[in-house]
């Protein structure tokens, strides 16, 4: 199915959030996530179905002010 | 000083962003012996472990993290961007920014309050950027804010505290509530001038970041803040208007 990922149309297999993160490759890394603009908790990922047309948001730390 | 129940033994925070390399960044800090430093969540490509290595620096420069909301110009953004930073920093303080206006990055006051009142129910220390308006000042503490940031001028500019009344006025309203003036320094005699007139501590980022030296910087910063906390603990003479001499009139030499 298609999900939005970042911003960006992407086509998937898996169907839960943590498969996701886990066929683009984010494995164990340090990340974050949010479904169609909620906050989706790390032991939560696993259970959190996708449908088609979502949108994934995954972020990081990063520099900031 | 205390915020929310923690000790931080400098007045100077210091930001992490648009340093010109990962070393600059990690003297800068050395030099400025800040207790604090902000940093963002931003997305991440798989593989690309950009995060993870940012993660190392800042977990080696030993300062307390406060993660901020920077870019958010909606109260869902915010705080969806808040749970994300408290789970990635493992840290329930958040600098809290809702902007209102794309070219001043002048904060959404009502925005900023409701954001505010729902992460403060969620658990959040909020630390608010907000401007020199009391009356918003006095609705954030309602909201459950124990610590307010209100800003100098508009982010980056460098143009230093631009109402000064106001700021005084603020200062002056609620003389209790930790106050950190966040944003819009660009030198170090304003940093002072920000602690001589009693507030608590300042937070820049740009100022330091993108001066041609920015640890020097980040030194200068840092003595300022001290220079000014030192003359605010001394209570500062009255000014006035007459000049009055400091040398003894009585005893002079009459030699005309």
């Amino acid at each position: 199915m298609k999900i939005e990922i970042n911003g960006t149309l992407t086509e998937v297999r898996a169907d839960t959030l943590a498969g996701v993160l886990d066929e683009l490759g984010h494995g164990d890394a340090k990340v974050a996530t949010a479904l169609n603009e909620t906050f989706v908790p790390a032991s939560a990922r696993g259970q959190t179905a996708l449908a088609p047309g979502d949108r994934v948001e995954i972020v990081a730390p990063r520099q900031g002010g | 000083m205390q915020l929310y129940g923690s000790e931080i033994s400098s007045r100077l925070m210091l930001g992490t962003a648009q340093y010109p390399s990962p070393s600059v960044l990690a003297e800068a800090f050395r030099r400025s012996g800040a207790g604090i430093a902000t940093v963002s969540v931003r997305r991440e490509a798989g593989g690309e472990r950009a995060g993870a290595a940012f993660w190392d620096l800042v977990r080696d420069l030993g300062v307390t993290l406060l993660p901020n909301t920077a870019g958010c110009h909606s109260v869902r953004e915010a705080v969806t961007t808040a749970q994300m930073a408290r789970e990635l920093f493992d840290t329930s303080w958040i600098k809290l920014e809702v902007i209102g206006h794309a070219d001043t990055l002048q904060p959404d006051p009502f925005g900023l309050v409701e954001a505010a009142r729902i992460l403060t129910d969620d658990g959040f220390k909020v630390f608010p950027y907000t401007t020199e308006d009391v009356v918003l000042a006095d609705r954030l503490l309602d909201a459950g804010c124990e610590v307010l940031m209100p800003w100098g001028a508009p982010i980056g500019t460098g143009l230093g505290l631009t109402n000064i009344y106001g700021l005084r006025t603020l200062r002056a309203q609620f003389p209790d509530v930790p106050m950190v003036v966040d944003a819009g320094l660009g030198l170090p005699s304003q940093a002072a001038m920000a602690l001589e007139m009693g507030f608590d501590a300042v937070l820049l980022n740009t100022a330091v970041a993108k001066a041609g030296d920015p640890a020097a910087m980040a030194e200068g910063f840092a003595r300022a803040v001290e220079a000014g906390r030192l003359a605010y603990q001394a209570d500062p003479m009255e000014p006035r208007d007459m000049a009055a001499p400091s040398t003894p009139v009585i005893g002079k030499a009459f030699l005309s």
